[in-house]
Formats: C-alpha cells, sequence, structure tokens
C-alpha cells in the first residue's frame, strides 16, 4: 500500500515532565505523601499539567522514502534525540503516529551493553544479540566486524583494559555490521579520533550507497552537506523547514535567533547530564564593550561566556569553536590554553565564573560567523556542547583592501606587514648610482 | 551484503508506534525472537559475577554450605526443631538448593532494570528480557550446588526414587515465583527506589516463612492454608520429596501455592509491560 516508504511519521509528539525527571527520582514516600494531601490526584494519575510539561517534540509529520539519506539538524534541546529515540522504539510517543519499514539500526548510543570485565569477542556476540542479531549473522560477520574494528590481537582480552580508542572502535564496528534497512545515526562523528570519524563516514556512504535509508543527526554542518540531500529542521520540537541540505543549513545557520550578540541558554536547551556545569550566556563585544551583533574586522572582538559550576571540577576546559556558516571550522580555543592558565584552573571550585577572549583586530574577513561552545575535561567528559550558541556579522570597513570593493574569499584577513621593494636590475660587473 | 536488502523487500516487516493506551498484550512473539539476548544477558550475569574474585565458582559452593552450617548449628543445637529423621547438614542443604535459587532470583531480578538503564535507554529490546535474564543466571550456581548435593547423597547414602522426576516441576515453580515477584519489584523499582532497601528484608523475612531450616509440620494445622501462600512452602518440600523421600508435600499446599504463583507472574508480567511505555524516561 505505501510502496517506497520506509518511514512515515505523522503529527509525533512527545511530552516531559520538566523537573522531577531530572532532579530527583519518585520515593515511596512522595506518592504516600500526595495521596495524603490530595487522594484523588494521585488515583487518576494526572500528573501532566501544562505548567511542568514540555513539548520536546511536537507535531513533526514527514516522510522518508527507501534510499533516502535524510539529515536532522537543529539547536540543543530541538528535539532531535527524541525523534531519534522514538523511531527507534526506546520510548513511546505521547501523541501521532510513525510507521517504519524494515530493521531499524541504531547508531544512538555504540557499544550499548558492552561490559568492562568480558572480551572482545564475548562483548561482539552479546552487542550483536541486543542489536538485534541472529547469531548465524554474528559468526558469518565476526571476522569482518574483527578487521573493521582494527583489534584482532585484543580480542580475547576483556575490553576493560583497551584504550578508549579501541573501546569505541569495536562498538562501532558492531553497529556498523548489522545491516539494518534504515540506520539512524546520531552525533557519532563526535567522537574518536580523526581517522575513526573517516572510517565511520566512509562506512555511513556505504550504507546510504546500498539503497538503504538514513537518518542522519548531527551538529556538523560540513557532514551533513556531504552526506545527505534533504535535511529537515527541528526548532523547540517542531519541525519548521524541510528542504535541499544546502538551503536548510543556510536557514539553521542564520536564523534569527542570533540577531543580539548574545546567547541566553533556556532551560530546555541544556541537556541534564551537563550538571554541574551550567551555561548561562555566550555574548560578543566589540572594543567598546557593547554588546553587539556586528564587529568591526578592524577592531579587536571579545568573546565571552559565563557559566555557572555547581560543583568544583576538576581538568574543565571552555572554549569555542568558530566556525563559517558554510560549517567549516576556522579554529578551536579553550580558557586553558595557556599552560599558566592550566596550571591555576587545573580545578575550579563551585561558583559563577565568566571566560573570555579576544580575538585581535585586522583578523577575521568580512562575513557571518557562528560560535559554538565546549565545556569538557579532555578524555575525561564533556559537559556541555552547542555548535551553534550563537552567530555575529564581522563587517570589512576599513580592512585591508577595501579600496577595490572585491570580495576576498577565506576567512580570514589578515592586515600583513607588505614590503616592496624595486630590485634594481644591475649588469654584471657595473655599478649604476642613483637607481633609487 | 545486499542479500538483506533483497529479502526485506519480500517479507518486510512494518512497526506502528502510537501512544499505548490502556491494557496492552504481552507480545510473547517479539521476546522469543529476542531470546539469544537472554542467553547473552545470563551468561554475561554468570561470567561477570566470579570475574576477578579469589574463589571464583568456589563461592557458588561456599554459600550454601555455610549457610548450612550456621542454619544446622542454630536450628539443630539450640532450637533442636525436628528433620522427620534426616540427617539435619543434608535436610537443610536440600532445601538451601531451591531457596537459594530463589532468593538470588528475586533480588536479582528486583535490581536488574536499573543495572541495565544504560541499555534501556538506548536500544529498543523486549523489557522482559532484563529480568528473565537475571532469573536464569542463577541457574550455573545452581546446577554446581546440585553437583555438590549428589555427592552429599552418597555420603549419606541416600538414593533418589521415582519422585526425583517431579524435581524439574519443583524447579519450574521456584523460577516462576522468583520471576513473578520479581517483575513487580523490577517495575516497582524504576518508579520507587525504595525496593532497593526492601528487598534484603524481604528475602531475610521469606527464609524465616519458608521451612528451610526446620519442617513446615511444626506450623499447626489450623495456619498451614495461610503457610500454603508462601509458594516456595510447596518448592522446599518437594525438593525433600524428591531428593531424600522426605513425606511428600501436601497437595492442597502445592495447589495454593501453584495458583499465587501463577497469579502473581501473569499479574507481573502485565503490570511489568504497562510501566514499560515510560521505564526509558524515568529509569
Amino acid at each position: 500500500m505505501s510502496e517506497g516508504i520506509a518511514i512515515r511519521v505523522e503529527d509525533l509528539g512527545k511530552r516531559y515532565r520538566i523537573g522531577v525527571q531530572n532532579t530527583r527520582y519518585r520515593t515511596l514516600r512522595d506518592t504516600l505523601v500526595s495521596a495524603v494531601k490530595s487522594p484523588f490526584l494521585a488515583l487518576t494519575n494526572r500528573r501532566f499539567t501544562p505548567a511542568n510539561t514540555i513539548w520536546a517534540l511536537d507535531g513533526v509529520t514527514f516522510e522518508v522514502k527507501k534510499g533516502e539519506v535524510l539529515g536532522v539538524i537543529g539547536r540543543n534541546g530541538a528535539g532531535k534525540s527524541t525523534l531519534l529515540k522514538i523511531l527507534s522504539r526506546v520510548t513511546e510517543p505521547t501523541k501521532g503516529y510513525a510507521e517504519i519499514h524494515g530493521r531499524v539500526g541504531s547508531l544512538l548510543e555504540v557499544g550499548t551493553g558492552f561490559h568492562p570485565e568480558l572480551t572482545g569477542r564475548e562483548n561482539i556476540a552479546l552487542n550483536g544479540a541486543i542489536l538485534g542479531m541472529k547469531r548465524a549473522e554474528i559468526d558469518r560477520k565476526f571476522d569482518e566486524i574483527v578487521e573493521f574494528s582494527g583489534v584482532e590481537k585484543f580480542i580475547d582480552t576483556p575490553v576493560k583494559w583497551y584504550s578508549s580508542g579501541m573501546y569505541l572502535r569495536l562498538a562501532f564496528a558492531v553497529a556498523a555490521h548489522m545491516e539494518p534497512e534504515i540506520l539512524v545515526v546520531d552525533e557519532v562523528l563526535a567522537v574518536g579520533d580523526a581517522e575513526f570519524q573517516r572510517k565511520c563516514l566512509g562506512k555511513m556512504s556505504d550504507v546510504a550507497g546500498q539503497g538503504r535509508t538514513v537518518l542522519f543527526v548531527s551538529h556538523n554542518m560540513s557532514a551533513i552537506m556531504r552526506l545527505t540531500r534533504e535535511t529537515i529542521v527541528l526548532e523547540k520540537g517542531k519541525m519548521v523547514l524541510r528542504a535541499p541540505t544546502a538551503q536548510a543549513v543556510d536557514y539553521y545557520l542564520s536564523s534569527g535567533y542570533a540577531q543580539s550578540g548574545e546567547h541566553r541558554w533556556q532551560p530546555d536547551e541544556i541537556p541534564a547530564d551537563s550538571a554541574p556545569f551550567i551555561p548561562l550566556a555566550l555574548r560578543v563585544r566589540n572594543s567598546q564593550n557593547q554588546i553587539v551583533d556586528t564587529v568591526r574586522s578592524i577592531e579587536p572582538v571579545t568573546i565571552e561566556i559565563e557559566y555557572r559550576l555547581l560543583s568544583p571540577i576538576t581538568g574543565l576546559r571552555v572554549g569555542i569553536y568558530l566556525l563559517s556558516t558554510q560549517g567549516e571550522q576556522i579554529f578551536a580555543s579553550f580558557d586553558t590554553d595557556n599552560p599558566e592558565e592550566y596550571e591555576k584552573f587545573s580545578s575550579r571550585p563551585a561558583g559563577h565564573y565568566l571566560s573570555r577572549c579576544t580575538i585581535p583586530a585586522d583578523w577575521l574577513n568580512e562575513g557571518r560567523y557562528i560560535i559554538g561552545v565546549n565545556a569538557s575535561a579532555f578524555r575525561v567528559r564533556r559537559y556541555f556542547q552547542d555548535e551553534n550558541a550563537l552567530s555575529f556579522t564581522v563587517d570589512a570597513s576599513g580592512a585591508p583592501g577595501m579600496q577595490w570593493g572585491e570580495l576576498r574569499l577565506g576567512p580570514i584577513r589578515p592586515r600583513l606587514n607588505w614590503q616592496i621593494e624595486q630590485e634594481s636590475l644591475t649588469p654584471l660587473g657595473e655599478e649604476r648610482v642613483g637607481s633609487r | 551484503m545486499s542479500g538483506t536488502a533483497i529479502t526485506s523487500k519480500t517479507n518486510e516487516e512494518v512497526i506502528y508506534l502510537r501512544p499505548s493506551r490502556g491494557w496492552i498484550h504481552l507480545n510473547l512473539q517479539d521476546l522469543w525472537r529476542y531470546r539469544e539476548v537472554i542467553y547473552f544477558l545470563s551468561l554475561r550475569d554468570v561470567i561477570v559475577r566470579y570475574k576477578q574474585t579469589v574463589l571464583g565458582a568456589g563461592w557458588a559452593i561456599l554459600q550454601p554450605l555455610i549457610n548450612m552450617i550456621v542454619l544446622t548449628i542454630i536450628f539443630g543445637r539450640f532450637a533442636n526443631m525436628p528433620t522427620e529423621g534426616i540427617p539435619r547438614p543434608i535436610y537443610t542443604f536440600t532445601a538451601l538448593l531451591p531457596w537459594g535459587l530463589f532468593a538470588k532470583a528475586l533480588s536479582d531480578a528486583g535490581r536488574s532494570m536499573l543495572a541495565n538503564r544504560s541499555m534501556i535507554t538506548k536500544i529498543y529490546f523486549p523489557r522482559l528480557i532484563i529480568p528473565l535474564a537475571s532469573v536464569m543466571g542463577g541457574m550455573v550456581d545452581f546446577l554446581i550446588q546440585f553437583a555438590i548435593l549428589i555427592m552429599m547423597m552418597l555420603y549419606y547414602r541416600y538414593s533418589p526414587n521415582l519422585a526425583v522426576l517431579t524435581l524439574p516441576l519443583f524447579l519450574v515453580l521456584a523460577l516462576a515465583t522468583a520471576l513473578g515477584f520479581g517483575l513487580w519489584l523490577s517495575a516497582l523499582n524504576v518508579l520507587y527506589r525504595d525496593v532497593n532497601y526492601i528487598l534484603p528484608f524481604l528475602t531475610q523475612l521469606w527464609l524465616l516463612v519458608t521451612p528451610v531450616a526446620y519442617s513446615s509440620r511444626v506450623v499447626p494445622p489450623q495456619w498451614q492454608w495461610l503457610y500454603a501462600l508462601n509458594p516456595m512452602v510447596g518448592v522446599v518440600e518437594g525438593f525433600r520429596w524428591a531428593m531424600l523421600d522426605a513425606p511428600p508435600p501436601d497437595v492442597q499446599t502445592l495447589a495454593i501455592s501453584t495458583l499465587i504463583t501463577l497469579i502473581v507472574l501473569v499479574s507481573g508480567m502485565y503490570y511489568f509491560r504497562r510501566m514499560e511505555r515510560t521505564f526509558a524516561d524515568l529509569v
């Protein structure tokens, strides 16, 4: 009846309670107390009131054809992960309807069910079974999985002795070999080294090339542009656009919220697991210390991140990414890049902080730029990340080369120290005076 | 590689997702499709349990042996409870076998949903698998202990008669009881972490109302019906009857035990399934 359709989603929505599930689980006492206070409320199970709930996903409708690779983009808390969780059947929708044709393979989290005490071999069997592979299928692909992961030598070693890279490679190898008809991918590319990421992207384009359906959620705009033709944009749980990828990325990166030169993170944009790191605001300031959306290329730009630590964090680094609107990364920089700061802030006590950096004058070319924020402890944990926190415009008036009014390519527009010397053409052995 | 794509076209499965309302069916077919996960998860529990311990699987033997010694001394020397003429160590050990299986399965199943929360929040599979695998995980310990029991029977010169054929029935009854209560407790544990604290007391009290260290005949006849509400009474009596030729369990007691187990098991499965939709959001 619906030939050629892989996923159909209609008016799909998911409602969560806010506060309660993030702060504390319900205890028997709470229920008893509330039952005593308001017996009918407790009995009728009417726990949802508009005030304390949020639609993480609201009225989303779309279709994915077989063999289509669809990108999903949106800010933190826009509902991307909720959408994937519903489609991979981890959680139930609150309203609406979805229909899925074929086995769904989820790369929501690779390594699910991995146990550190088990060997690589045992974990492949267990993880494969959890991912829905039959034992014969696992046996058939075992060698291929091991080869892809590159951990042949350690396959009979408990994975707790693996490096984090090996662990990740093995986990991804199992997930990548389950050959589902529909693959959902979320942020896998954020982990692992560059070489591994290349392998992952390769595997993904393989899968797409074999005519299988892929739903690709990422903050990595260049990966989205490379791998997908069409992309949907989610904003606050609602689907605001479905368009050819270039158009969708452009819309997403330049959409209205960032005109003010400041971004204050709302509670629903901060994932629960970012605690104890709580981002507050990101600001762009000009040389007069005003919060502005447009800065001049010939003036220094200050970028400041305001945040709170609920408890001390060791090894925390807070930093920014600068991206072009095409999604290419221009640089990344952290507040403890300097050895002195690194020593001084090896551990940060709880409190209110501002991390501030200055991009020197005569540095950025004209155009629009995206600031991403990352707070992490290297190789330990990523507390918070927002790849598209704020955008700002650089105005080039007064910048070098403006007298020609042509477009200069590239993200930087340095004022380089040019010297022009006219070399005198001196025939061998002859001396000419007064040529200068 | 492309083979999967072709076969999938002919017998493509379609999944419909919509909010579930009211009572939902148990979806046991899905459970059967994922049976290998039950096997692998139980295997994982068994492998992991004794890794990095000095004695390894020796603990499976030591635990009931130590329990046997303690209970033999307390109930023999001090309380002097009757044992129907059977030597007290083997009398107690035979009962400790199904009891140990039950108690371990119950507390493992009760904690299973929280212990596996990383899987529950990331991937789909029938959630019933988790408590089921925890219950099955105790079987390896049980088999090891059973070998010890056979050695003790040789030592005490007991040879089983035909009644031994009924042993699997009592084993299934013990597992079903553990699963039934385990399902309730594991689902409740997702909502109320209080279950974690209740579990140790529950198993302790339950041991006292089960005829492990004494004979059920010390319970006055007018209270036997109440006593039979504990399904483990029938199981323990049945084990002694099957292995040691002790007096057979009362048929009426067994009927009540089985009925209770069935009620708890079926209601537990429905309750669990009903709660399942919110597990990933709450755990």
